[in-house]
């Protein structure tokens, strides 16, 4: 049994396809890499794991350690041990970098997910999760929350992108850190370099897994490919 | 119970601490209904009070040049679960002076409860005035405060207030701070209010930016439940060469209760400018969802994000 199992997965939105046909598993303790062009439905595909409202497969089936879940409230799925972390992290007034790692478990110290982020705990722990954080900050403040969470799955919507993104080092070394602490990653990204440090990866194109395998593989497919933008057309008799 | 031991059993709602009453260093006045159970003097710090019928009348003066380091504790109380409480309030810092004032307003049982506040503000030249009030109106929807201050903030002056009332009901509430801030000062006017169940709301403030480089920010963070209504009116002049503006409000809501934002800007001298922002809604989808994702379930959630922007 797979950690995450999607049956087939349709997503439809104001009568578009954005995802059709689509199955994927994630297996305990793997890190698995999504690899798709801006607009496949990475994001898409996050959400409708996380539960999040708006999102409910038309049809197909999400299995969480063999369960279905199709029908479980986003609330119920972060217990079950399944987290996002958002591609833009919300910002929050009145809440402390501290307070926010923290909110699941008061007792938890802040401090040492701060710093594998590289973010210096004194100069971050009193500031609040608001506007006045940058872009690149917020991001890695998201990070060192899920990683406080120690989820069975942490979705990371392109923990690499932004303005001041994370170094490919930083990425690599938050990853690790996830699976020593037994958590799987489903680590969405449109770097195929990024894809190189998962266990195995996937290719999303035009609503659908276009190849799942060694990362190398489906970097070197990637990198090659001939759409920019998806549109779902140029790979589409090419898949298997 | 001595009569100011029992007023002081219900400030812990308003974070009070009591040991500041004994404590020879720290200048302090507490009035029940129309009675001044209690008040301290320190170096540069002078209070004068006359009792009234319904009330009292209040005279604060901070010497010239004197900066008040410990803050001067305030606490207005009526036990009563029906009463009127009238406070005439004439404060001034003289030039160079700065002080923190922190004021406790309670009416814990108030059923038909009215406490009106009537201040008029002199914050002089280069002085300092940090005034923070905490309020609580008890659990039965029954008062009605009016809270009015109109307040000169000099040149070169700073003039913070901050008004809070987050815990129980808020009753009727009617706040009107009206601030005229003269050449290079800065005002800054905080709101922060949770109403439930029938509250009534109303909040109005104006900062007159006349000097040049005044500057002025009026920031209104209110949260409604049940039926509660609010309206908030920030409301800002810019006068003169160099004069900055900020009206910035939020107002966030649940169940049937309706806000209203109204900020109004207005600029009479081509070199002055003011802006404004005011958002008005249901707590943010995202952020619940964000907070959930976290392992809080729904009404935890609603609950940190109210709790974070009433702080
Ligand atoms: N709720 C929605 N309603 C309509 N269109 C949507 C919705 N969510 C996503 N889309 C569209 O689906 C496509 C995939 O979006 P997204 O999942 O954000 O892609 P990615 O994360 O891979 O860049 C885009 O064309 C987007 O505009
Ligand atoms: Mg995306």
């Amino acid at each position: 049994m797979d950690l995450l199992e999607l049956r087939d997965i349709t997503f439809r939105a104001n009568g578009k396809y954005i995802l059709n046909g689509l199955s994927l598993t994630v297996r305990y303790n793997e890190v698995h890499a999504l690899l798709g062009t801006n607009g496949t439905g990475k994001s898409t595909l996050a959400y409708l794991i996380m539960g999040c409202s708006g999102y409910k497969p038309s049809s197909g089936e999400i299995l969480f350690e063999g369960k279905k879940i199709n029908e479980l409230t986003l609330y119920e799925r972060a217990k079950l041990g399944i987290c996002l972390a958002w591609q833009e992290p919300v910002r929050f007034e009145g809440i402390s970098v501290r307070d926010y790692i923290s909110v699941h478990n008061k007792d938890i110290d802040p401090a040492p997910f701060l710093e594998l982020v590289g973010l210096h705990p004194e100069l971050y722990l009193d500031r609040e999760v608001d506007k006045t954080l940058s872009g690149g900050e917020r991001k890695r403040i998201e990070l060192a929350s899920v990683l406080a969470l120690n989820p069975k799955l942490a979705i990371l919507d392109e923990p690499d992108s932004g303005i001041d993104m994370l170094s490919t080092d930083d990425i690599i070394r938050v990853i690790e850190m996830f699976k020593k602490s037994g958590s799987s990653v489903l680590l969405i990204t449109h770097r195929e370099e990024i894809a190189l440090i998962s266990d195995r990866a996937s290719q999303l194109c035009g609503g659908r897994i276009f190849y799942s395998g060694e990362p190398e593989r489906v970097a070197e497919m990637f990198k090659s490919r001939r759409c920019l933008i998806c549109d779902g057309e140029v790979c589409k008799d090419e898949r298997d | 119970m001595k009569e100011i031991d029992e007023l002081i059993s219900y400030t812990g709602k308003t974070g009070f601490e009591p040991s500041v009453l004994s404590d020879s260093e720290t200048a302090h006045l507490v009035i029940k209904a129309h009675r001044v159970l209690s008040y301290r003097e320190t170096e540069g710090v002078k209070m004068e009070a006359r009792e009234s019928p319904d009330g009292v009348e209040l005279l604060l003066s901070i010497k010239e040049g004197w900066k008040i380091k410990k803050p001067i504790h305030l606490c207005f109380g009526l036990l009563h679960r029906r009463g009127t409480q009238r406070i005439k309030l004439k404060a001034l810092l003289e030039k160079g002076s700065s002080a923190k004032f922190i004021a406790h307003c309670i009416f814990p049982n108030a059923e038909e409860v009215t406490h009106i506040m009537d201040a008029d503000i002199r914050v002089g030249q280069d002085a300092m005035m940090m005034y923070s009030e905490t309020h609580y109106h008890g659990v039965s929807s029954g008062a009605v405060v009016k809270p009015k201050a109109v307040v000169k903030a000099e040149r070169n002056s700073r003039y913070y207030t901050e008004f809070n009332l987050r815990d129980g009901l808020v009753g009727d509430l009617e706040l009107d701070y009206q601030v005229l801030a003269e050449e290079e000062s800065i005002v800054e006017l905080t709101a922060k209010v949770f109403g439930h169940k029938r509250d009534q709301i109303k909040i109005k403030e104006g900062i007159t930016l006349k000097g040049m480089n005044a500057r002025g920010l009026i920031k209104t963070r209110v949260a409604l439940e049940g039926n509660a209504q609010a309206e908030v009116i920030g409301i800002t002049e810019g006068m003169a060469e160099g004069a900055r503006g900020h009206v910035d409000c939020m107002e966030v809501v649940k169940d049937n209760a309706t806000a209203r934002a109204i900020p109004v800007v207005r600029v009479t001298h081509p070199k002055a400018k003011v802006t404004h922002e005011a958002a008005i809604g249901s707590i943010d989808r995202k952020q619940l969802e964000t907070l959930m994702a976290h392992g809080l379930s729904p009404e935890e959630a609603v609950d940190t994000i109210v709790k974070g922007i009433l702080r």
